[in-house]
């Protein structure tokens, strides 16, 4: 079961904490909000990934799985 | 000026250090509070690791507050309950200047809460309860100021002082940066800020620098009197 | 802005419907004196047949039947997506919760006339669709939108609400509300008006969960362009097969489409899909002028040059490989005097002012674009503007919580493949005669109330 990262775009403040805690992933546009393609997470990059949805300040960043199941890094 | 230890005593030096470190503590998570909701960064100091640094220097503000609360129960000095730390306003021990504590700790224990169970909450709750620890700190201010037995030693009062200097910057930033927006808020802010300055420059050398501060204050009578100073010993301020 | 004439006018009066299920349908006795009474609908169509037996228990099977037979007929949805009504009622009716129906007519398009006509003169036609929907869902309420500026179509909804209430259309029909909701081109996408008829702004909100799911209130909600439902109407009575005499195995049936710009008779025309674009402008009454270009779908569509339209028909396989598709039904045609680069810069840059704010790529984004369509318009060289353009299409394509911004990327995007040599020649040799002429696609003129249920990306 893979895992994505996916953004709340109208929670999302750009307060770029996503891409300081996963650049290997995450970069920002020119008006600061993230920017990722839908390839799954892996390896080690899941827990940073979880670890930057719980940083984001307005839990814009989420980590889901398969799209259609759970998420976690926000309920 | 020695001061003499009597039995049980060490509870009551660790409820009054724990207390001013707490005010430490709590002054600078405000202050990380306001660096990070502006966004303040630098390459050495990112985005996640300001609020990161807010965040666990709260935690740690409240470990001390929870020490400084344990500690004060436990003392058999003041007759300080268990209630008496959440209840406002029911002991018996200077029963107003411990219940701003009470009320304080609350507010504080109600932020601390939602923010460590904020994954389960929506965020728009999360914030309206942040807001609270704007409040909570000046509370907590008359509460040491009050209850305080070393408001009259330079080093605490400098401490204070020094606290709260931080605080009103960091309000300051706070409201000057949006400014104009929320008008009527940010201008009850500074109005509120102003006023309580005011009220301390007023207050203090009439309150807890003037002369028997702990009769008016509340301390029961079997207590006072146990020195002869009204400046030194425990159970006299 | 070109004045479109009143629906009313163009609209042409029709005969009777033939049994074969020949054109008009949806247009059948439309008369110059507007609202049809449910009296004349009644003698126009005939009696819906009750989906319930009059008791109010919701008879699994005949709405079973019912979905059923409207994925037979393969109806699609009229507002824009063009997706399939029965996967969408079969999503509703497999969520939890008691169902809502909700008959969009708010309309946001700004060059489209279809469903406020279709209020305002057929309205029996919507509101049996919406029962029909209603009833196969085993849903209480049907909710009409119209948007608040328009009171022709609010009247007689309100009139239509009214007449059924005393008529006898059927036993028990479900709840019928009349709903004015907000002007503003975001205000009609489907998660926007739900919010809206949840007691919330008229923004759209992040999915999941889907208003399928969880809608208005929370409850399971089937949102519907007012058309799609009016094509319900008469699939209800007169079954699939006969909807799919007309159009194509992929785009089956009828559709209305606005026509607008250099024809005789601009306005609201009943074609059926598959229809050659020439076909529809010689019901218009033929062209006036040579047209540089027509735009398909609305302006999150796209358009297809004067060069290229010989051939073109109106359906979604036809239009598909030009990169276009008939979207909301629009079809609006631009004289050879026009400027696409001027009116492209317009549209682009009121199209970033519909943003709702919520999303920092949407909200920079088109604004962005918009400047940079705008500097082309002006004259300041070429490659950098139009290299910034494409640079921003990519970086903005899906990163909004609704398809906004997407649609705006699309009209720009295919106005710069459409129109090329203007565009180098604006770039070279600035504002061209076309540019100081009365600009020719319509836009609303009234002021954007920034205040007024905007989301606010916060102040850096």
């Amino acid at each position: 079961m893979s895992q994505h990262i996916k953004v709340n775009p109208i929670a999302c403040e750009a307060h770029g904490m996503c891409a300081e805690l996963l650049p290997e992933r995450i970069t920002l546009d020119e008006w600061g909000y993230p920017m990722f393609d839908d390839a799954p997470l892996h390896g080690s990059q899941v827990a940073h990934a979880i670890r930057a949805a719980r940083a984001c300040p307005t839990f814009a960043l989420l980590v889901e799985r398969d799209r259609t199941g759970k998420r976690s890094g926000r309920s | 000026m020695s001061l003499p230890l009597a039995s049980g005593s060490l509870y009551w030096y660790l409820t009054r250090s724990t207390g001013a470190v707490a005010l430490l503590l709590l002054t600078i998570a405000i202050v990380l509070g306001v660096v990070d909701v502006q966004r303040w960064s630098t390459p050495r100091w990112p985005r996640f690791l300001v609020d990161s640094l807010h965040r666990n220097v709260s935690l740690l503000a409240f470990v001390f507050l929870l020490l400084h609360v344990l500690t004060s129960i436990l003392d058999s000095f003041a007759p300080i309950s268990l209630i008496d730390a959440f209840v406002p306003f029911v002991g018996s021990y200077r029963p107003f200047w411990l219940g701003l504590g009470a009320i304080s700790l609350d507010m504080i224990i109600a932020v601390i809460a939602t923010s460590l169970l904020r994954q389960h909450m929506g965020y728009a709750g999360w914030r309206a309860i942040h807001w609270l620890t704007y409040a909570s700190w000046p509370i907590a201010l008359l509460h040491g100021l009050g209850t305080g037995s070393d408001v009259q030693f330079s080093w605490l009062l400098a401490i204070s002082v020094l606290c709260l200097i931080a605080v009103i910057a960091a309000i300051m930033t706070r409201v000057l940066a949006g400014w104009p927006e929320n008008l009527r808020v940010r201008g009850a802010a500074l109005g509120g800020t102003g006023a309580f300055a005011l009220f301390l420059v007023l207050w203090l050398p009439q309150g807890p620098l003037g002369s028997e501060w702990a009769r008016r204050s509340g301390t029961p009578a079997k207590l006072l009197g146990h020195s002869k100073h009204a400046s030194t010993g425990h159970g006299a301020q | 802005m070109s004045t479109m004439t009143s629906s009313t006018t163009a609209v042409r009066p029709a005969s009777e419907p033939t049994a074969s299920g020949a054109l008009p349908r949806l247009l059948s006795g439309v008369h110059g004196h507007g609202h049809l009474t449910v009296a004349e609908h009644l003698e126009i169509h005939g009696p819906l047949k009750a989906v319930r037996d009059g008791s109010r228990r919701h008879d699994r099977d005949r709405a079973d039947r019912m979905i059923e037979e409207i994925e037979r007929s393969g109806l699609l949805g009229h507002g824009g997506a063009a997706f399939p009504l029965a996967v969408k009622m079969r999503a509703v009716a497999g969520a939890r919760g008691r169902p809502v129906v909700v008959a969009n007519a708010t309309e946001g398009e700004p060059a489209s006339l279809k469903d406020r006509t279709l209020l305002e003169m057929l309205p029996h036609l919507v509101l049996d669709g919406g029962v029909v929907a209603a009833e196969a869902l085993g849903a209480d309420e049907l909710i009409v939108c119209v948007c608040e500026s328009s009171d022709a179509a609010f009247e007689s909804a309100a009139r239509a609400i009214e007449e059924r209430a005393g008529a006898s259309t059927g036993g028990g029909e479900p709840r019928i509300e009349l709903v004015s909701v907000p002007e503003h081109y975001v205000a009609g996408q489907e998660s926007a008006l739900v919010s809206y008829l949840s007691g919330g702004p008229a923004l759209p909100t992040f999915t999941p969960p889907m208003v399928f799911e969880k809608g208005v209130k929370r409850r399971p909600t089937l949102v519907n362009n007012a058309e799609t439902l009016a094509h319900l109407a008469l699939i209800a009575r007169h079954g699939a097969t006969w909807f799919r005499q007309l159009g194509t195995a992929a785009h089956p049936g009828s559709a209305l489409v606005t026509l607008s710009g250099p024809v005789a008779h601009p306005g609201v025309y009943e074609i059926e899909h598959g229809a050659s674009l020439s076909s529809l402008i010689e019901a218009g009454g033929g062209a006036t002028q040579r047209v540089r270009g027509a735009l398909f779908g609305g302006y999150a569509g796209a358009w297809i040059a004067g060069g290229q339209l010989r051939g073109v028909a109106l359906s979604k396989e036809h239009l598909a490989p030009h990169g276009a598709s008939l979207g909301a039904g629009v079809v609006l045609l631009l004289s050879e005097q026009a400027c696409p680069v001027a009116e492209t810069a317009r549209v682009a840059r009121w199209m970033s002012e519909q943003s709702a704010r919520q999303c920092g790529p949407c909200l920079h984004g088109l604004d962005a674009m918009a400047q940079a369509v705008e500097e082309i318009a002006g004259g300041t060289p070429n490659t950098r503007a139009t290299q910034r353009v494409e640079r921003l299409a990519s970086l903005i394509a899906r990163r909004g919580a609704c398809g906004h911004p997407d649609g705006a990327v699309n009209l720009i995007l295919s106005s710069l493949e459409a129109f090329p040599e203007e565009f180098a020649d604006h770039a070279q040799h600035g504002p061209c005669e076309g540019c100081a002429r009365q600009p020719e696609l319509p836009l609303p003129s009234r002021p954007i109330d920034r205040n007024a249920r905007r989301g606010v990306q916060p102040s850096r």
